[in-house]
C-alpha cells in the first residue's frame, strides 16, 4: 500500500461515491453540528421539499451565536433581554429541532455552549470522523484527527437530508512545527504566527496537517486553538494526528465509546496518523522556540506581529486603509496602546485552560476603571468547572464581568459588543472591520496577552507580568 | 433555480484586498431566518454612515454602478465565515458574478449554489479590470470564458458539475437524493 496521510485515510474511509472530472465525491458525514444562525433556511428547505432529517442521531444542536450571556432560563426571559430578531431566531431553532427530532442543547441544558466547545467536551468529536457544521471554525475538531470543515446553509440542508455532501478533495499542506515554547507564549501565538507566515489565503484549497514536536507537546485544548484558526489561513480543515493525549482527553466523556466499543475504536484510531513517507502537496516549516506573544495590528488575522516589533510600514492602499481604520501608526510597537475593552472567550480561547491562564495574571490585580473586561466561558460546563476552581471570583475581584456561555463579543450578535471607535484586545479569531460591533477596533491575542492588557489598561507583553 | 448560460454586464470595481464575509454582510444582520432582503444590507458598514445615510464616496452608491451585475473585488475575495448570507446578499442586490484573483473556498462553494458565478482570473487580467471600472464583460459558462470589451477572451476555471448545475438550473440536492441507495449501502458497510 502506498503511504497515506491522516487526511487521506479519513477522506478515503468516507467516500460513498468517488469523484470524477464531472462529479464531485459523495462524502459521508459522521457528525453534523447545528446552530441557530446558519440552519433556519435549511430547515425551511426540508419543509418545502417534504424531506426528513435522515440521521437526527448524528446531529448535535445548540444555541450559541445569538444567545444572551446574561442568565436566561426561559423563553420569557429571552424575550425580555434579547433583541427581537435574535430571540425569534433562538425560538425558531427550538421549534425546528422539535419538529425534526433533533436533540437540542437549548436554554435549559447544562451541556449548552459554543458548538466547537461542546462537541469535544461531550466526546462527540472523535478521531477519524467527518464532522461538518454551518460554521467556518468547524476546523477546531480537526485537533482530534477528524476531518472537520465548515459548510454553507445549502450544504447544511444537504447534510440534514442525506447525511452526505458533494465535495472535491482538497490538496494537502503539512505545517511542521518544531521547538519548545518559551514562558508566556501559547498555542494562540503559534497559530497567529502561522497565519502571518502563509497569509490569509495561504491555505485556500488545502487541508492542513499540523505536525512536529511542538504540536505533539500541546494539550488537546491547545491543539483545538491551533486548528480553530486554520480557516483564518484560508484552509477549511486543519488536522492533528491523534495520540495518547487524545485518548486521555476522550476517555469517559459522555458520548465517547465505552467498554469493548472503546477498545475497538482505539484500535482504529491508532491506525490514523500519517504513514511514514506520506506525501503532501505543499509543506512549510516553522520553529517556535524564539516565538514571542503575537498581536494583530490590522483588519485581518494575517496582519500580525510579535508584541515587541514595530508595526510595519507598507506602501499599499489596503494596508494603509487597515491602519487608518485601526487608528494605529506604522513604525511603532503596539505596546503601550491604551485599550477600552478586553474580551476573553470564543471557540478559539474560551476553554478551561484559557480561563485559567487569564486568571493567573488577573489574580491579585485590578482592571483600571476605564477598561471593560468581559470573560465568557465557551460552554456551561467550562463555566461550572471554572467556578469549581473559583476562577470566577478572581475575574470578579479584578473588576471583570463573568458571563453565561456563548459566542458573545466574538461576533456581537447577542447584544455584547464593542462600541464604535473603541479598541478591544480579544482572544477570539477575527479582527475584521466591525466584527465586534460597528466601528470596533480589534487586536487578536492570547488569553495571557489579553489579561495583561486588562490589568494594565494598555497593550502589554504578558511576559513582563509573569511571576 | 434559474438556468444561467451567460451574463453580460458592466462591472463595479471594489479594489480592496481580502474582502471578508463580515464586510459583505455584517454579523448583526444574521439574526434573520430568511434569505430575502439582504441586498439592502450588502456592504452595510461601507455603504452607510453611522446614521444610516449612504456614503457618497462608496462605489455602490454612485449612479454609474446602478444595474451592474458583475463585481470585481481585490485579491482574495470572500474569506472569513461560512455564512451563505454573503452570496444571498450579493444576489439579492443584483450581482450575478464576482471576479478576483483568488476566491475563498466556502464562499465559492456557497456562491455556486446560489447562481453567483465565482470567476478567478490571472493578475494581469485582474489589473486591467481594476483599471477599467464599468467595462462591459460577458461571462460565458459554455466556453468557461470571460470576454473583455476589446474582444480578448480569458478562460476561467469552474468545477464541471457546478457548471452543469448552473447551466441547467439544477439543485445539487437532487443528485444526492438520487444516490440514496448508495448512501444506505455505505451506512450498512460502515456499521
Ligand atoms: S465563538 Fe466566534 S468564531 Fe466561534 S463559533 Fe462563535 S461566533 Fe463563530
Amino acid at each position: 500500500m502506498t503511504a497515506r496521510s491522516l487526511f487521506e485515510k479519513v477522506w478515503d474511509a468516507h467516500v460513498v461515491a468517488p469523484e470524477s472530472d464531472d462529479r464531485p465525491a459523495i462524502l459521508y458525514v459522521d457528525l453534523h453540528l447545528v446552530h441557530e444562525v446558519t440552519s433556519p433556511q435549511a430547515f425551511d428547505m426540508l419543509r418545502d421539499k417534504g424531506l426528513k432529517v435522515r440521521r437526527p442521531d448524528l446531529c448535535l444542536a445548540t444555541l450559541d451565536h445569538s444567545i444572551p450571556t446574561v442568565p436566561v432560563m426561559s423563553l420569557k426571559d429571552l424575550e425580555i433581554v434579547s433583541e427581537p430578531a435574535a430571540a425569534r431566531q433562538l425560538m425558531k431553532m427550538e421549534e425546528n429541532c422539535a419538529e425534526f427530532g433533533i436533540e437540542l442543547h437549548g436554554l435549559a441544558s447544562d451541556r449548552r455552549g459554543i458548538v466547537h466547545v461542546i462537541g469535544p467536551e461531550q466526546g462527540a468529536t472523535q478521531p477519524g470522523k467527518t464532522i461538518v457544521c454551518g460554521d467556518s471554525h468547524t476546523s477546531t475538531h480537526g485537533a482530534f484527527g477528524a476531518l472537520a470543515f465548515g459548510i454553507g446553509t445549502t450544504e447544511v440542508g444537504h447534510a440534514l437530508a442525506t447525511q452526505c455532501l458533494l465535495q472535491r478533495r482538497p490538496r494537502t499542506l503539512a505545517i511542521n512545527l518544531e521547538g519548545t515554547l518559551g514562558p508566556g507564549v501559547t498555542a494562540k501565538d503559534i497559530i497567529l504566527r502561522i497565519i502571518g507566515a502563509i497569509g490569509v489565503g495561504g491555505g485556500t484549497g488545502h487541508a492542513i496537517e499540523y505536525r512536529g514536536s511542538a504540536i505533539a507537546g500541546l494539550s488537546m485544548e491547545e491543539r483545538m486553538t491551533v486548528c480553530n484558526m486554520s480557516i483564518e489561513a484560508g484552509a477549511r480543515a486543519g488536522m492533528i494526528a491523534p495520540d495518547d493525549t487524545t485518548w486521555e482527553y476522550l476517555a469517559g466523556r459522555p458520548l465517547a465509546p465505552r467498554g469493548q466499543d472503546w477498545d475497538r475504536a482505539l484500535a482504529h484510531w491508532r491506525t490514523l496518523p500519517s504513514d511514514a513517507g506520506a506525501q503532501y502537496d505543499k509543506s512549510v516549516d516553522i520553529d517556535v522556540s524564539q516565538l514571542a506573544p503575537m498581536v494583530t495590528f490590522g483588519t485581518n488575522p494575517g496582519m500580525v506581529i510579535p508584541i515587541d516589533d514595530a508595526v510595519p510600514e507598507q506602501d499599499d492602499p489596503a494596508f494603509r486603509k487597515a491602519l487608518a481604520y485601526m487608528q494605529i501608526e506604522a513604525g511603532k510597537p503596539l505596546s503601550g496602546q491604551p485599550v477600552n475593552v478586553v474580551f476573553i472567550g470564543s471557540c478559539t480561547n474560551g476553554r478551561l485552560s484559557d480561563i485559567r491562564q487569564a486568571a493567573s495574571l488577573l489574580e491579585g490585580r485590578r482592571v483600571p476603571d476605564n477598561v471593560r473586561l468581559l470573560v465568557v466561558p465557551g460552554s456551561e460546563r467550562v463555566k461550572r468547572d471554572a467556578e469549581a476552581e473559583r476562577l470566577h471570583e478572581i475575574v470578579l475581584a479584578a473588576g471583570g464581568e463573568w458571563r453565561e456561555a456563548g459566542c458573545s463579543m466574538c461576533i456581537a450578535m447577542n447584544g455584547d459588543r464593542v462600541t464604535r471607535g473603541q479598541l478591544a484586545v480579544s482572544t477570539s479569531n477575527r479582527n475584521f472591520e466591525g466584527r465586534q460591533g460597528s466601528g470596533a477596533r480589534t487586536i487578536l491575542a492570547s488569553p495571557l496577552t489579553a489579561a495583561a492588557a486588562a490589568v494594565t489598561g494598555v497593550v502589554t507583553d504578558p511576559r513582563t507580568l509573569l511571576s | 433555480m434559474e438556468a444561467i448560460a451567460r451574463i453580460t454586464s458592466r462591472t463595479v470595481v471594489l479594489p480592496i484586498e481580502d474582502i471578508d464575509t463580515d464586510q459583505i454582510i455584517p454579523a448583526r444582520f444574521l439574526t434573520t431566518t430568511s434569505k430575502q432582503g439582504l441586498g439592502e444590507r450588502l456592504f452595510a458598514d461601507w455603504r452607510y454612515d453611522a446614521d444610516g445615510r449612504q456614503r457618497a464616496d462608496f462605489v455602490l452608491n454612485r449612479p454609474q454602478s446602478e444595474g451592474a451585475a458583475i463585481l470585481v473585488g481585490g485579491n482574495n475575495f470572500g474569506c472569513g465565515s461560512s455564512r451563505e448570507h454573503a452570496p444571498w446578499a450579493l444576489v439579492d442586490y443584483g450581482f450575478r458574478a464576482v471576479i478576483s484573483t483568488e476566491i475563498a473556498d466556502i464562499f465559492r462553494s456557497n456562491s455556486l449554489k446560489n447562481g453567483l458565478i465565482p470567476v478567478i482570473v490571472d493578475a494581469a487580467t485582474h489589473q486591467w479590470l481594476v483599471e477599467n471600472p464599468g467595462a462591459e464583460l460577458t461571462i460565458d459558462l459554455e466556453s468557461r470564458s470571460l470576454m473583455l470589451p476589446d474582444g480578448r477572451s480569458v478562460a476561467f476555471p469552474i468545477d464541471g458539475f457546478s457548471r452543469y448545475c448552473l447551466m441547467n438550473g439544477l439543485d445539487e440536492l437532487g443528485f444526492l437524493l438520487e444516490n440514496a441507495s448508495a448512501i444506505r449501502e455505505f451506512e450498512l458497510r460502515a456499521s
